[in-house]
This record gives C-alpha cells, sequence and structure tokens, in this order.
C-alpha cells in the first residue's frame, strides 16, 4: 500500500471518563503535543466498549483502534476494566487471526495523572499505524468515498 | 431404534410426558426432519440413526413455554447445549423429560461423494450408497461429520434416563485447524478467511440452529443498528457478522458443529468459535461451555493478573 | 448446431470476455457460484447446481440505487445507472433459464423495474443442458425439458465436446462474434446425449410429483390447512431456501449510513425472517407458520392465481439440498397430496 509522505492515519481512541480522559484533558492542559488525528471518544467505562464498537470504528474509516482505561486495580466501578481486558484480549486474538494488522488495536492504561503517557501513548501509536498505511482489511468500501 | 419408540410410547402413555421431540423419517434415508409427534401413532415415523445430527435443544426453548413436559432425545453433544440453555434461563428443566441417546458419529450426506443418491443404507462401519449413476460404498467414518472428528466425549451432561450405547469417533485433534491458521502470514490469514467469507449469504442459518443464539431479538435484526442483516453488500458485513457472532457466543458455544452442519456455502464456521475456545483454554483455563451448571463463564469472570490484550502478539 | 472441443474452452471464455462481461460457475473455496470470469477464476461447469442461482446477474443480492450526499447546505444525489454494457451468462441451467421468465412476470410488468429491464436488455443466456440431473431435481414438474433448456444459446456438454446452438437473435449474434473458435457439427450426438437425459429424468424420485392441489384455487382452499400447523415446526426461520432459490423475488430497501451520506439500496429479503414486510403498525404475519405458509402459498396458488396459472417454482432442488431441517417444497406437495386439506 503506498502511502504518501503526508498522509494521517484515521485514530479512534476510547477513554474512560475517570481515567483516560482525565488524563488527556491533562495532556491538554500541559501542552503535551500528541496528533489532532486521534479522536477521543468518551466512555463511562472502558468495559462500555462492546467489540462492535472497534470494528464499527473500523468500518467507518479509522485505521487503527485503541481503547484507554484506568489501571487494573483502579476502575472507578471496581472490576470493569478486567471485563474489558478479557474482552479485548480475545478480540485482538480474533483480528489477528482473521489477517487484521495487529499494530492495528491496542489497549492501554492511562490513569488520571499520567498525561505524559498518554501523549507518548497516542504518539506512538500513531507512528505505528501510520507505518502501517490505510486500513484496507477492516474498511468498509462504501465509507470511501 | 426400536427401544426409542417403545419408551416414548410408554411415557406418552402414562401422562408422563405431553409429546416427543425426535426425529422424522424423511423423504429418503438420509434427510430426517426434526419433529414433534403428538400420539403414539405418530411415531411410527420416528427415526434415530447416524443421518439424525440435528441438535434439539435449540427446540427445546419453545417446547419449554407449552403446556406438560416434552419428552427429547439429546446426544452426549446436544446434553452440553442443554445445560448451557439451563445455566442461562433459556430452558425449562422441569418441562423436559431427557432420554440421553448413545451416539456413534453423525454424517455429513456432503461427504458420500456421490450424485444422484436414492438411498444410504448403513451396514455397521460400512455406507451403502445406491445412486442414479451406480453404487459405491464409504466407510463410516469417511462420511461422519467433522464435529464428530474431535467429539467432546460420550457422556450425556443432563438426563432423566440414557439409552443405546455410544461409540468412540475421536482421531483428528480439535484444534488442529486453528492451529494451522495461526502459523499462517497475516497476508494468507487474510487471503483463506476473505475466500471463505465471499460465499457468505447472510441467510442466518448459522445463528438460527445455534443453541447459544437464543437471544429474543438478535442485534443484527435491529432497526436501530444500521446492519445490513440479510444482505451480503460488502466484504466488512461479512467480517463483522461471524466476529461479532463467534464473540457473543464466547464462553457460551458448547463447540456442538451446527453452524458448520449448516452452512449452505460449506463455510467451516466452526473455526470462528474454536478459535475463541482455544485462546479461553489457554489463558483462562480449559473451559467447556455446557458441561457443568454452575461453573462461571470466562466471559463473566476475571483473575487480577489476567494476560494483557495483544500481549502474545509477535 | 456448432461443436467446440471441452479442452477449448478457456479459449472461448476469454474470447467472448475481451468483448464484454461474461459470467459463469466458479469454484472459491470448494462451492461454485456464478462469478464474473478472469483468467484466474476457476470455472466448474461440471457441478451441477451452483449454491445461489443465476437470478443474483439479474436481480443482484444487493444493489446500491441512489446516493444522497450533503455538501454545504445543499444535497446531491447521485442515481445508480441502468446498466448499458452488454454482458454474456454462460452455463446457465434450464431451469435457472425458466425461473428468468418468472421473474419477468414480477419486474418487467407495470411498474417495470428499470434495473432489471436494462440487465435483462443487455444479458445474453447461454444456457447448458444437465447431463446427470440429481435426486433433488424436480423441474419435469413444472414442464422444464432439462435436456433442451430456454436461452439465447442453448449448450450440450457431451463428453469432451460442447455442442452450441444459437435459438435467438442475441445467441447468433453472440455465434458470429466467436465462429472462429466453433466448428460445424452433425446433431445425432445431441440427440442421443437428450435422449439419455430424459431417460434419467424419468427415473427421478420427484419426476412425477401432483400439483393437483395446487394452482389459483388453492390460495382459498388450502390457506386454513391444519397441515400447516404440523409442518412448520421444525422450521428455524433462516433464510436458506428464499437466498438459493432462483425465483424468489421479494426485497427490502435500505439506507446505509456512511458518516458522510445515505446510500439507499436494495437487498434481497426472506419471507422467513420476522421483520418481513414490517410497516409502522407492526407486522402483518406475527407466526413462523404465517411465514412458513406464506412462502409455499406464494409459490404454489398466489403467484399461479396472478399469473395464468404459472407457478413460480421451477424444481431446481436447490431448497431441497440446502435446508437446515431438511424442510422443503416437495414434502409440503406431498403432504398436501396425501392428506388432502
Amino acid at each position: 500500500m503506498p502511502v504518501t509522505e503526508n498522509w494521517k492515519p484515521t485514530i479512534v481512541a476510547f477513554c474512560c471518563n475517570w481515567c483516560s480522559y482525565a488524563g488527556a484533558d491533562l495532556a491538554g492542559s500541559s501542552r503535551l503535543a500528541y496528533p489532532a488525528d486521534v479522536k477521543i471518544i468518551k466512555v463511562p467505562c472502558s468495559c462500555r466498549v462492546n467489540p462492535m464498537f472497534i470494528l464499527r470504528a473500523f468500518e467507518k474509516g479509522a485505521d487503527g483502534v485503541i481503547l484507554c482505561g484506568c489501571h487494573p486495580g483502579d476502575c472507578h466501578y471496581s472490576t470493569g476494566n478486567y471485563y474489558a481486558r478479557r474482552r479485548m484480549t480475545l478480540l485482538f486474538s480474533m483480528l489477528d487471526y482473521l489477517g487484521v494488522e495487529d499494530g492495528r488495536t491496542r489497549v492501554e492504561w492511562v490513569s488520571a495523572a499520567e498525561g505524559v503517557k498518554f501523549s507518548e501513548t497516542m504518539n506512538s501509536f500513531v507512528e505505528k499505524v501510520r507505518a502501517l498505511g490505510p486500513n484496507v482489511r477492516l474498511g468498509d468500501l462504501r465509507c470511501k468515498n | 431404534m426400536q427401544e426409542l419408540i417403545v419408551r416414548a410410547k410408554e411415557l406418552l402413555a402414562s401422562g408422563q410426558v405431553a409429546r416427543v421431540l425426535g426425529w422424522k423419517k424423511g423423504e429418503h434415508s438420509y434427510d430426517p426432519e426434526v419433529a414433534f409427534f403428538n400420539d403414539a401413532e405418530s411415531l411410527q415415523d420416528f427415526v434415530y440413526d447416524g443421518f439424525c445430527g440435528a441438535n434439539l435443544s435449540k427446540y427445546m426453548i419453545e417446547a419449554s413455554k407449552l403446556e406438560g413436559k416434552t419428552l427429547v432425545f439429546l446426544k452426549p453433544c446436544d446434553s452440553y447445549s442443554f445445560v448451557q440453555l439451563m445455566k442461562e434461563h433459556r430452558v425449562d428443566r422441569e418441562k423436559a423429560y431427557i432420554i440421553g441417546v448413545g451416539c456413534w458419529g453423525k454424517l455429513d450426506v456432503r461427504k458420500l461423494g456421490a450424485e444422484g443418491i436414492l438411498d444410504v443404507e448403513i451396514a455397521g462401519d460400512v455406507l451403502k450408497v445406491s445412486s442414479l449413476y451406480g453404487d459405491s460404498e464409504v466407510a463410516y467414518k469417511d462420511a461422519m461429520l467433522e464435529r464428530c472428528h474431535v467429539c467432546k466425549g460420550k457422556e450425556h451432561k443432563v438426563f432423566d434416563e440414557t439409552l443405546l450405547e455410544s461409540a468412540d469417533t475421536v482421531d483428528l485433534d480439535r484444534f488442529a485447524e486453528v492451529e494451522r491458521i495461526e502459523a499462517m502470514s497475516p497476508e494468507e490469514k487474510f487471503a483463506y478467511f476473505q475466500s471463505e467469507l465471499s460465499k457468505c449469504i447472510r441467510c442466518n442459518a448459522c445463528r438460527n440452529v445455534c443453541p447459544a443464539c437464543s437471544c429474543r431479538k438478535c442485534v443484527f435484526d435491529s432497526t436501530a443498528f444500521n446492519s445490513e442483516q440479510k444482505a451480503n453488500t460488502t466484504s466488512f458485513e461479512e467480517k463483522m457478522f461471524h466476529i461479532i457472532r463467534a464473540f457473543h457466543v464466547a464462553g457460551r458455544c458448547t463447540d456442538c458443529g451446527e453452524c458448520s452442519r449448516v452452512c449452505p456455502q460449506g463455510i467451516p464456521l466452526h473455526l470462528f468459535n474454536r478459535k475463541f475456545i482455544k485462546d479461553i483454554n489457554r489463558l483462562y483455563g480449559e473451559y467447556q461451555a455446557g458441561a457443568d451448571l454452575e461453573e462461571k463463564a470466562p466471559l463473566t469472570s476475571f483473575q487480577t493478573d489476567d494476560a494483557e490484550p495483544g500481549a502474545d502478539r509477535r | 448446431m456448432y461443436k467446440i472441443q471441452k479442452a477449448d474452452l478457456p479459449k472461448l471464455y476469454a474470447s467472448i470476455a475481451a468483448e464484454s462481461d461474461l459470467f459463469l460457475p466458479v469454484k472459491v473455496a470448494d462451492q461454485t457460484n456464478f462469478g464474473l470470469y478472469t483468467e484466474t477464476a476457476d470455472v466448474d461447469i461440471d457441478t451441477l447446481k451452483t449454491v445461489k442461482s443465476a437470478k443474483d446477474i439479474f436481480f443482484p443480492q444487493s444493489e446500491t440505487l441512489y446516493k444522497v450526499r450533503r455538501e454545504n447546505d445543499n444535497f446531491s444525489i447521485d442515481v445508480e445507472q441502468h446498466r448499458t454494457s452488454p454482458f454474456v451468462v454462460f452455463g446457465i441451467r434450464g431451469c435457472d433459464v425458466r425461473a428468468m421468465t418468472v421473474l419477468d412476470k414480477v419486474f418487467l410488468s407495470e411498474p417495470i423495474d428499470s434495473y432489471y429491464a436494462a440487465r435483462r436488455q443487455m444479458g445474453t443466456i447461454v444456457s447448458l443442458a444437465c447431463g446427470r440431473p440429481d435426486t433433488s431435481c424436480f423441474c419435469k414438474v413444472f414442464g422444464i425439458d432439462c435436456a433442451e433448456p430456454e436461452g439465447d444459446v442453448v449448450t450440450w456438454l457431451v463428453g469432451k465436446v460442447l455442442y452450441w446452438q444459437p435459438k435467438t437473435k442475441k445467441g447468433e449474434a453472440l455465434t458470429e462474434k466467436v465462429a472462429s473458435l466453433l466448428e460445424k457439427a452433425d446433431e445425432a450426438m445431441v440427440e442421443s446425449a437428450k435422449n439419455a437425459i430424459r431417460a434419467i429424468v424419468k427415473k427421478l424420485p420427484y419426476a412425477n410429483l401432483s400439483l393437483e392441489k395446487w394452482g389459483a384455487a388453492a390460495a382459498d382452499a388450502n390457506f386454513d390447512s391444519k397441515l400447516w400447523e404440523e409442518m412448520y415446526k421444525p422450521c428455524l426461520a433462516c433464510g436458506t431456501c428464499t437466498f438459493v432459490c432462483p425465483t424468489c423475488q421479494c426485497y427490502d430497501i435500505k439506507d446505509y449510513d456512511t458518516g458522510s451520506s445515505v446510500q439507499r439500496y436494495r437487498c434481497w429479503d426472506s419471507c422467513m425472517y420476522s421483520d418481513f414486510t414490517m410497516m409502522a403498525h407492526g407486522n402483518n404475519r406475527t407466526s413462523q407458520m404465517q411465514r412458513f405458509r406464506q412462502r409455499f402459498m406464494h409459490k404454489l396458488a398466489y403467484f399461479p392465481a396472478n399469473n395464468q396459472g404459472m407457478f413460480s417454482c421451477v424444481g431446481c432442488g436447490r431448497c431441497v439440498d440446502k435446508c437446515p431441517s431438511h424442510l422443503n417444497i416437495v414434502k409440503v406437495i406431498k403432504a398436501f397430496e396425501k392428506e388432502g386439506v
């Protein structure tokens, strides 16, 4: 897949309301840079993210999808992220099995205090997806017009 | 087979059961259909042989709503599905009288390798096929459904009584095919599934036959969901449907193989479910859905030290 | 009558495909369906029945009708164009060709379905006689002769030779285009092949199904039969029978939101599905029994009532082969034959 020099991937980041979204806020207020192509979707808890959300994001044009939540043990709802962890582990394994490039999905635990981690995570994820090029294998042709 | 009919007649006559759920003789020897029998007379059409592959557990969801008990014949692997449905409160154990029937492997008519089949005689280990274009013989084992080669075991997980002896049929490794795909490069994997899923016609047979797909309204039938539901519009839709369907039954799928048996396009759908089963076994400990009524399901429980998503990527 | 060696067929395909799209049975992942010819396609004309019928080519399972895009404060509407380039369908069996006549009754009656009409006009049908009919075939019941199918060109595969007989103007035009690959042939071989096929057809278990209980009058007579209540029970409510059927013509029209536009498309619907004919007030068939009855009554009673007695089943037997529960139209016909109403 030829990628032009200035091609920018579209990244969807699902961030939990309590930790990661606050982490993104902190990154912003600390003036830490991360690419503007990261579209953040706030969810009440990482556990809210249905596997279908991830696929839908790819369908509608995302080139990479990342899920951020509270660190295991720190979930605002005590255990939500533990369930999310199992679900995403299985889903990512299935996507690998279907031959979707494994760099397009990631889970990262980011606390409200980790503005730096948030920005670094996004920067490295965007770079990885950029290297992979546009998402073809999980895209929907109808949305590419 | 006669003992099944005799027992069914007894139970009907004594009033213990109001009806019988079993298999009825088809047009030919190889196409029995699922049927409810309401009286002794109708039981003359009852059959139970190698072609009775259909898993009757799913029909018990509807039968649980009927007046009185239903006598149902469950093969060992069907009994796993029944336990799973009990666990999910989708069937009523009190409404079922379960006779666990023995199983010695079920047959796939597509594997007989003959055109214009008129009749198949099951003669022990050999199938005598007579067709419009000549007769042939096939070893019973060679015509078995894939699922029977990797059978979970011939022990009934729920029953009131059992009839007929089972025979062991395992001669393949359950996860060999999954491992073969796992070993491919991402490009090969993608090409393989793309080619298989491109055949999908979205007929929903896999979903509707699946005992784990027991939702009253499927998410794919929701009008609010922007899903194609019945149209094979783009390759994305087919992937979406099959990934999500497999995910929705992950940890609940007993690997009964009905999805692959009924697919009109011969898509090996069990490979999706089995991938999840393999991952669950590896990551969260051996788990067999439907084996135990009390055991916690892998996706509704957790350990604090579970593997991280994508931890095993290269 | 012309002929071409079977071994030379790839040349024939390439020659047709050089001028127009060519659809023919192609094997993908071990299953044969109609597909577009390419140099690498695994063409399979030996399989008797493709899983899906050739209906897909004229009436696709899903097709976009138009797209609506929002541009600033305006909407732009992009209407899907009619097919204007000719194409050839090779290897359709007799039942599937007749199925086109059934579809014509629906789509070419007023109001004419212009998308379908354009494809019918642009398409040239090259049919193929059935060498080895299957147990589930019962086209004879509907007066179809699978030894001599309809079509613009009719072909017979006899041993290693394909015989080629143009029947219509379109067929003659196609024959002219590929004339350099064909040679003149004698009809004797084809005649004996036809007789052999007809002899097999006579032996088919469903060849003599009686349709006496069906037709226009059955619409009233069979509707309230108790048999439906018994027969529907094993039905899983999947759409396999309708999607493999060459004559099922019901469709749904839906919108797809791409995020930046809306695409209106139509797709096959199935009377087996719970949302079939769903309207604002709800659904007028509320049980699976009613949906099950609808399928068979439509094919065997309502359609003939509206189309001078023509049944909308062609006896291809695909539903017989593919039903997960081994339910099918043959069992329905026989049940009524045996038990009356």
